[in-house]
């Protein structure tokens, strides 16, 4: 039976930028450990002949060719930024987590 | 941290160093990876973007056949296997440079694995393995704004631009680069190198390491002297100039070497190397931050290139640049030594394309091996981006051909091509570059010469030909250096004999 401890959804919740306290914590944990164990139940009716599925549909090589379609004016682009500047999108500065 | 540098060769008595490089391509194609933007380079901030590179809900990826067709073209050209089913998957990461907050990449299913190059380093071959080259797309440019250095320490906020989010990547990978030892640096150098010359044989991208199209990260670890175990690595990152690759493993094998031998450890971490003073400064912490949680992309479907595909097009491709040497060596009827010189200048394609333009094989080494690398030298430059183009040379040199030019004006030529001053024939209207070859003025020139140096005159009409030099001089000097001295001499010849 997968397990998911505390240490886990805290540290989930820092890789998805979710502030969570402690309280918090303590009430998601054995939520989504409740999830974990129904999904291992439908893991359990597959049998060794039923690999595991990410794509559902029979389909390969869907491609398009390498033709230039329209852009969005750089007006459309920046309709819904919350702040623009030199038309570009404006954000808050980051630290420490360039790639 | 003690920063005390090892001497290189200090470096190598106590231990082995070991590289990964990662190289980073973006490709030629039209449009980006999974829309119909253009992806091409220069365009306003905002304008080749569209709802599925901005990541807008609703929005639906699909792939680009050239993309993946440059993807196996590059696999097979770097002798690797082409896998018959892969995915795409999701990077997943929090920074404004991909607004879709994932990279849409490939996990543990690469679409090419297992290749190797040859690379040469002073007539030693040593075998680079290629451990995948995975398809990929690149992310938005972000410039930060406000704080001390416009690093993006200190920074108050940043723009993001995302022309270049969705422009399709191939990530190459190698495996560990070991026994290299003190070759290491050059290895490393010679492999990017090939690597250049290859992609660039298969027009796959524009490879320009100034211009980003090719990014070099230098992975490097030490460990004690035959211990056959590896270390604790370094990943400098954007290493982007051949020199600079070379300069960046040199760095830092002499740092780690300086951190270990005072008993203290490596710290797992990224570093940016600094053009400038071709050192290396800490960046980001390895941290958790790097568990990415990749998951296989929903949106995109598996790609399973056909075999007829993939052997349709392992027939399409160019001469391999092994064969296309030795050919090429036999040809221009170069020395072995000179062949070799060439290679590692990254002369190769530019003396080609010299001669494709109807320039001898012998002219266009002499131009490009000694005035032009002497020129890239001075600048810390590559020869291919030094911004002369083998189209110049051969004009050039047919000038000196049609006896137009002299070799000396030919080199002034060139000056004035790297000084940005327009084009070969605007530089000789301009500097006035043109050789006098009209017998009428050299003539005049010549009797001018004779009859102000009249003991040399007698000397030279006695039969001492070596006397002629002090005449030429003359003759040069009155016309600007412009006269072809060949051609002086023989008039003098002619008028004393």
């Amino acid at each position: 039976m997968p397990e998911i401890t505390r240490d886990e959804v805290a540290h989930l919740a820092d890789l998805a930028r979710i502030d969570l306290s402690d309280a918090e914590l303590d009430h998601l944990a054995p939520q989504l450990q409740v999830i974990l164990e129904s999904v291992a139940s439908i893991q359990g009716l597959a049998g060794d002949d039923v690999p595991a599925t990410s794509h559902p549909l029979p389909m390969t090589n869907v491609f398009r060719e390498d033709v230039v379609t329209p852009s969005l004016t750089p007006e459309q682009a920046l309709s819904g930024a919350p702040s623009v500047e030199e038309q570009r999108f404006a954000v808050p500065r980051i630290l420490g987590d360039e790639q | 941290m003690t920063e005390t540098l090892v001497p290189f060769d200090e470096v190598l008595e106590k231990y082995d160093p070991a590289m990964g490089l990662e190289v980073h391509v973006e490709l030629n194609t039209n449009t980006k990876m999974f829309c119909g933007c253009p992806a091409t380079f220069g365009g306003e901030p905002n304008s080749q973007v569209c709802p599925t590179c901005l990541g807008l809900p609703g929005s639906m990826p699909v792939v680009n056949a050239k993309a993946v067709e440059s993807a196996i073209r590059i696999g097979l050209a770097l002798n690797g296997k082409i896998a018959e089913w892969c995915r795409f998957a999701r990077k997943n990461y929090f920074y404004p440079d991909m607004p879709k907050n994932f990279q849409t990449s490939q996990y543990d299913e690469p679409i090419v694995y297992d290749g190797y190059l040859d690379v040469e380093v002073e007539g030693e071959t040593y075998r680079v393995e290629i451990e995948r080259a995975h398809m990929e797309e690149d992310t938005g440019k972000t410039t930060h704004i406000g704080g001390a250095t416009g690093r993006i320490h200190g920074a108050d906020y940043s723009l993001v631009d995302y022309n270049r989010a969705g422009i399709p990547l191939i990530e190459i990978v190698t495996r560990p680069i070991l026994g290299a030892g003190a070759k290491a640096p050059q290895v490393a150098k010679a492999y990017v190198a090939a690597l250049r010359e290859i992609l660039l044989g298969l027009g796959v991208s524009d490879v320009r390491m100034d211009q980003g199209s090719m990014r070099c990260d230098v992975n490097l670890s030490l460990a004690p002297k035959g211990s056959g175990t590896l270390g604790t690595r370094t990943e400098t990152k954007n290493v982007n100039s051949l020199r600079s690759v070379e300069r960046a493993v040199r760095f830092e094998m002499s740092r780690h070497a300086g951190i270990l031998d005072a008993g203290e450890a490596i710290f797992q971490e990224t570093r940016h190397f600094h053009e400038d003073t071709g050192t290396t400064s800490a960046g980001r912490a390895k941290s958790d931050a790097d568990d990415y949680r990749y998951f296989p992309e929903p949106d995109l479907v598996p790609v399973a290139p056909s075999r007829e595909w993939v052997e349709e097009l392992r027939a399409s491709l160019p001469e391999r640049t092994a064969d296309k040497r030795a050919r090429l060596q036999v040809e221009w009827g170069y020395s072995e030594l000179e062949m070799r010189d060439v290679w590692a200048a990254g002369a190769l394609s530019l003396i080609e394309a010299t001669v494709a333009e109807g320039a001898s094989a012998q002219t266009a080494r002499k131009w490009w091996m000694a005035e032009l690398s002497r020129s890239a030298n001075d600048r810390g430059v590559e020869l291919a981006e030094l911004g002369v183009t083998p189209v110049q040379v051969a004009e050039v040199q047919k000038l000196v051909d049609a006896k137009t030019l002299t070799d000396k004006l030919a080199r002034q030529v060139f000056e004035g091509l790297l000084a940005g001053e327009g084009t070969v024939s605007e530089i000789i209207d301009a500097r006035g570059l043109a050789v006098v070859s009209d017998d009428g003025a050299l003539g005049a020139a010549v009797d001018e010469a004779i009859a102000s140096q009249p003991a040399v005159a007698e000397k030279i009409r006695g039969g001492n030909q070596a006397a002629a030099g002090a005449l030429i001089g003359a003759v040069m000097k009155a016309t600007g250096g412009k006269a072809d001295a060949k051609r002086v001499r023989e008039l003098i010849l002619e008028k004393l004999a």
